[in-house]
């Protein structure tokens, strides 16, 4: 198999609009979620349901409140974590469905790190358990990236397949009757002790200190890809490997590198949601690695739009709740939802893409029709070709 | 005996699910949508079955959707030409979605529909589509490989700019094979539901759809091998329910994890070169 990536993903979506600002992207993300919430309403009318008491709940159930705020923000948390590693590995080009094992597995050793009781300090004991789930994502991570930069291995399988994995290795530890860490009845860690545990924000509610780790981790993305030579190569190796190849970048160090930084990434949003929130792992699939996706996607990978796209799908699972144990319907429609804005953000981005290119082959001719007209001696020159859509 | 039989009822999903993804990424389609399908499929047939009360019925219902679902990816995929394994993860998530969703709304209970008739066995504990299964493994070889349409879906995976060149209409072959993937991946779904078991409950596919994608790379984009992938598989599965009673001093969540642990060491070539298709996840005329 060629060393040359084959186009990936991240191709397909880059800020090729950035030259028209950050607006027409919100408004376009923001149409992409109408469309879908359309979509939706009118498979829950098709089911019987009237729609408009239906995402009242929902709506209620969201921001109706301190409490329902903070719950949005609290179901968030994993979600921003989850976002910015897709963020990441999309940067460089690369679609990491694996998000789902990587927090797994960051989840477990977290929580097996928590569980584990030697009398530590607080200081100590916390960023031990953190550090441990974010070891394990990254190196769940690390490993398809390596595997694509030695053998061009393709990274959608690999992870699928290290998903599965994760679950298997899962249920095999948690499953342990000597482990004194684990609960095989529970199918969960033993819970965390209170020195390992993120400690609550606001009485009353869930939220806790995760969320501002979450935020934290976006500066720091953000800072990385847009600041540093680390991310200057992942971008360029995204964009455009030949280029990067050019002006001498390591496409297989800088895609290994993203993937860990990824899996990292991941582990912590595992790490967050067993320390933070259940206050111990459980052997249960969250369906966090797909919601992921879709965060990435709608946040146009961006860590600021990552941020919007996690509280709204947040929103969306803490509304889904009210809307089950109110309005009677099942919270399994944001799964729809969710698939909904997928196809409509996927969708909307390649007619958005190729009416743009239009407008910019039609204003390149106009120019050479002028300079034409201007001087007849020039040579005409060419339009441009129209940006790659995959 | 009993394992034998057992490992030919879990190839048997695999294989349709696997021939299908076969025709479609031999056309130069991606296809991670297959769980999806093979889910739709699954529910379809039940709900198909529940309300006209016959599992011929429920059949042609899951190859229906089967074949909806399969347009709906191939739009996204190949029309508006949108990213494949994105559009595939959305359909995936649709089918989880739409399925547990429906499930609660039709029969008002979470996780399970009730249990409604199966399709006619043959002996031995397994149905009429196993052996069905087994013939679309040559069908499919000599399809692709003996017919004109066959060679010319070649043509679409691996050259796509050349086949548009020679005047065959690549998007059409696309959208013939993604929704040939679509039918079959529902049927091997609905052979989990109203062929194995009676009743649909939620996500009861449990990953068969991405194992038929892992014995398409497993078995190198061929049939005859892909169909051995499914059956190594197929058999790993039948064993976990074996090795108790066999007493086999193996890990059972390991020959759990097996097909995982191949494929990944599939793909990376470690065994053998994997191919793919030339021109797969490329549009014939781009630039």
């Amino acid at each position: 198999m060629s060393m040359l990536p084959p186009p990936t993903s991240g191709d397909a979506l880059p800020p090729a609009n950035r030259m028209f600002g950050a607006l027409p992207t919100v408004l376009s993300s923001l149409l992409a979620i109408a469309v879908a919430l359309f979509a939706g309403a009118i498979v829950l009318a098709l089911s019987g349901e009237n729609p408009i008491p239906a995402f009242e709940a929902l709506f209620s159930g969201a921001f109706g409140g301190q409490r329902e705020i903070a719950e949005t923000l609290v179901m968030a948390t994993p979600l921003i974590l989850g976002g910015l590693a897709f963020a990441v590995a999309s940067r460089a080009g690369l679609f990491n469905i694996g998000i789902e094992g990587q927090m797994v597995v960051g989840g477990l050793c977290a929580g097996l790190v928590a569980a584990w009781d030697p009398g530590l300090a607080a200081v100590i004991h916390l960023p031990l358990a953190v550090l441990a789930g974010m070891v394990a994502g990254g190196f769940w991570g690390f490993v398809p990236g390596f595997l694509k930069a030695k053998t061009g291995a393709h990274e959608v399988i690999t992870t699928i397949m290290l998903n599965y994995l994760a679950y298997r290795i899962s249920t095999v530890v948690i499953g342990q009757e000597a482990l004194p860490l684990v609960n095989p009845a529970l199918q969960a860690t033993q819970p965390a002790v209170d020195a390992a545990r993120l400690p609550r924000l606001l009485e009353g509610t869930r939220l806790h200190a995760g969320i501002l780790i979450a935020l934290v981790a976006a500066l720091a993305v953000w800072f990385l890809l847009y600041r540093t030579v680390f991310g200057y190569k992942i971008r360029t190796v995204g964009l455009s490997p030949g280029a990067a190849a050019f002006a001498g970048i390591s496409w297989g160090r800088t895609i290994a590198l993203a993937m860990l930084l990824s899996g990292l990434l991941a582990g912590l949003g595992g790490t967050v949601d067993a320390l933070g929130l259940q206050g111990r792992y459980y052997n249960i699939t969250l369906g966090l690695g797909f919601t992921s996706i879709a965060v990435g996607l709608v946040g146009r990978n961006t860590p600021f739009g990552v941020i919007l796209a996690a509280v709204l799908f947040g929103a969306l699972a803490a509304g889904a709740t009210k809307m089950q144990n109110t309005a009677g319907i099942s919270r399994d429609i944001v799964y729809v939802l969710l698939a909904f804005v997928i196809l409509s953000v996927s969708g909307l981005a390649v007619v958005q893409q190729l009416r743009q290119a239009k407008r910019l082959t039609a204003r390149a001719r106009a120019r050479t029709r002028d300079r034409a007209a201007e001087d007849a001696g020039d040579p005409m020159v060419e339009p441009p070709p129209p940006p790659r859509t995959i | 005996m009993a394992l034998l039989t057992a490992t030919l009822r879990s190839a048997a999903p695999l294989i349709f699910a696997a021939m299908g993804g076969l025709l479609c990424e031999r056309s130069g389609v991606t296809n991670i949508a297959l769980e999806g399908f093979m889910l739709m499929g699954a529910f379809a047939g039940v709900a198909g079955t529940w309300f006209s009360n016959s599992p011929i019925v429920g059949l042609l219902v899951a190859i229906t959707v089967g074949a909806a679902g399969g347009f709906v990816f191939a739009f996204w995929a190949i029309t508006l030409r949108a990213d494949q394994i994105v559009a595939g993860t959305a359909i995936v998530l649709l089918g989880l979605g739409l399925t547990s969703f429906l499930t609660e709304q039709i029969w008002g209970q979470a996780g399970s529909s009730p249990g409604v008739e199966r399709l006619p066995t043959i002996g031995l504990g397994m149905n009429v589509l196993l052996p069905v299964a087994f013939l679309l493994v040559p069908i499919t070889h000599w399809f692709l490989f003996k017919t004109k349409p066959g060679l010319r879906v070649q043509a679409c995976g691996e050259k796509p700019e050349a086949a548009q060149a020679v005047g065959i209409n690549v998007a059409k072959y696309r959208y013939a094979m993604v929704v040939i993937s679509g039918v079959l991946a529902a049927v091997g779904g609905a052979y989990l539901s109203i062929g194995d078991l009676s009743q649909f409950t939620t996500n009861m596919t449990a990953g068969r759809g991405f194992i038929a994608l892992a014995a398409v790379i497993f078995g190198n984009w061929m049939p005859w091998a892909t169909m051995g992938a499914a059956l190594l598989f197929g058999f790993a599965q039948a064993l976990r329910f074996h090795v108790q009673a066999l007493d086999l001093p193996i890990p059972q969540d390991l020959i759990i994890a097996l097909p995982y642990i191949l494929t990944l060491i599939a793909i990376t070539g470690l065994l053998r070169q994997s191919t793919p298709p030339a021109g797969i996840g490329r549009h014939a005329s781009e630039g």
